[in-house]
């Protein structure tokens, strides 16, 4: 029993029975483009480091996937199957109590990452599910270990651009949120890196404007 | 039939080593396409020895160009010139020639950005209407689309172009100048891939790493230059493919462009064609003498922008250097 559900420029991923549990399974399919060694190479450590990176996550306190098996060779990540709503779907069914705790935790979380030195690399709402009373973040296929600033700033930049783009109706109140989240657990890193995505923020906008 | 023409726009590019004198009609025919390349004694492109060469080779590439178009310069409607980005001196030199063209004939003068003529181009000769773009050159490195009006970048290198790293190994292990075309006829006869290092950060690239990492490796004397050069090729064109793929995957677009002086060597081309392929994009490939620093890409943005309405006026008519490409509206394509 396998379904492919998404295709994407990284991987398969696939449905699938793991000895009785739902699961997930995260192919990266060999890429005809690339000489075949390198290619190999490159999944296997793509597999690992991705691997690694959704472990990290849940050792500082992410709630992540759990992972049921990791086959470099193959380049097959097998994890939990999440079952739940992606945030994104959710913002609009919530009441406005409800909408601000959800992005306090969401910010809280992020938090979590940077400080254990994690980029998420895709942070939006379509990568964060709420499944019962866990929130989970998935899809650490860009991500990378790393603790400058400027990382911190674009990660931010990305979850302000979709909250302005998706959920333009709640932006204000849902930055605001996630910001107080995020200093919790960022602490007196947090300063730094909201200022840097406020100025990245600006730096698209001097764009739009010129 | 030029006279039938609505505008015959005259570029000159001048960014680095290439000067070029291209003569386009806004029917997309390309009158004449002249090219004088500067070919330093020794060491890459000395910006003012460049700019020397242009200068004291403008005159005489202008008359080159009217004589293939068969026409006078009172027959040119407009001046194209390419504004930014490049070196400096080459760039002023290209500007002034450009100036004293407009002033001289008091005809309407046209600033355009290098990278975007390349695009353009690339549309206009093959015929894409709507593509992402690999735009890979000596001195650019950008994978871009058109989103609400503008070129979007969504990768690029953060340190130097592919091309550069090309030209500066082949001149270290002693190969023809410019390095691709040698470097592609070596790497056909290569078999073994060295291990390299492979630099995608997040969706830019890095090839100042590649570049010392292969000259080392070149410098111990234990591989051969055919399996050096395919090692080169296949990790540094890899890296293109990663970023072109998932900006193919992310914006959906229905063709891929590849375009610029690299845009020439058939690996690349083949790659570009199977990341096409597996995304159900129509991939397309500008044609050689289209592909490396010309005039004519000039010229024809020149038309087209001309006709968007752009005008560059003399007092606003200094070169711009680090002209990034995302900072030019497109009107043109809305």
């Amino acid at each position: 029993m396998e379904k492919l559900v998404a295709k994407g420029a990284e991987a398969d991923l696939y449905i699938v029975d793991w000895n009785g549990l739902r699961a997930m399974k995260k192919v990266r399919v060999p890429k005809k483009y690339r000489h075949p060694e390198l290619d190999y190479q490159m999944r296997k450590s793509q597999t690992n480091h991705e691997a690694d990176i959704i472990h990290r996550a849940k050792f500082n306190g992410v709630p992540t996937p759990l992972l049921y098996h990791v086959d470099n060779k193959n380049a097959v990540i097998v994890m939990e199957y999440i079952d739940g709503i992606k945030i994104r779907d959710l913002v609009d069914q919530l009441t406005d109590i409800e909408r601000i705790k959800l992005f306090k935790r969401i910010g809280f979380y992020a938090g979590k990452l940077h400080k254990a030195g994690i980029i998420h690399g895709d942070l939006t709402t379509s990568n964060i599910i709420k499944s019962g009373d866990r929130i989970v973040f998935i899809d650490f296929g860009l991500s990378e270990v790393n603790s400058e600033v400027e990382k911190r700033g674009v990660d931010l930049n990305l979850m302000n651009r979709m909250l302005t783009s998706t959920h333009y109706r709640y932006q204000e109140e849902l930055l605001e949120a996630f910001k107080d989240g995020y200093r919790v657990s960022m602490e007196e890193e947090a300063m730094e890196a909201l200022e840097r995505m406020e100025e990245v923020a600006k730096r698209g906008r001097y764009i739009e404007k010129e | 039939m030029v006279w039938f023409s609505d505008l015959i726009s005259l570029g000159i590019e001048s960014t680095a080593d290439n000067l070029g004198i291209g003569i386009v009609s806004s029917d997309h025919e390309v009158l004449a396409n002249y090219v004088k390349i500067h070919v330093p004694l020794e060491g890459g492109i000395h910006p003012r020895e460049a700019a020397r060469h242009h200068s004291e080779y403008m005159g005489a590439s202008i008359k080159t160009a009217l004589n293939q178009a068969g026409i006078t310069m009172s027959e040119v409607d407009i001046i194209s010139f390419a504004q930014g980005p490049g070196l400096g001196p080459c760039l002023r030199t290209g500007a002034t020639g450009a100036r004293a063209l407009a002033a001289y004939l008091n005809k309407p003068l046209v600033g355009v950005n290098h990278c975007v003529a390349h695009v353009e181009i690339g549309r206009m000769a093959t015929g894409a209407v709507d593509p992402l773009t690999l735009y890979v050159s000596g001195g650019n490195t950008i994978v871009s689309g058109y989103e609400s009006g503008r070129y979007r970048i969504f990768g690029e290198t953060l340190d130097i172009a592919v091309g550069n790293c090309f030209d500066t190994f082949a001149r270290a292990a002693g190969l023809e100048y410019p390095g691709g075309p040698d470097i592609e006829r070596k790497a056909a006869l290569g078999s073994k891939l060295i291990p390299l290092p492979y630099a995608v950060k997040g969706m830019d690239l890095s090839y100042s790493g590649l570049l010392t990492s292969i000259t080392s490796e070149y410098e111990t004397g234990k591989h051969s230059i055919e399996d050096l050069c395919f090692s080169l090729q296949e990790t540094a064109y890899a890296m293109l493919g990663e970023v072109t793929e998932r900006a193919l995957a992310h914006t959906s677009k229905p063709e891929l462009l590849l375009t610029g002086g690299v845009a020439a060597n058939k690996r690349l081309a083949s790659m570009v064609r199977d990341i096409a392929e597996d995304h159900g994009a129509t991939p397309f490939v500008v044609p050689i003498k289209l592909a490396q620093d010309n005039g004519a890409m000039i010229a024809w943005t020149g038309i087209i922008a001309y006709n968007a309405g752009y005008r560059t006026p003399l007092e606003s008519s200094y070169v711009n250097p680090s002209w990034r490409m995302d900072q030019v509206e497109i009107p043109w394509r809305n």
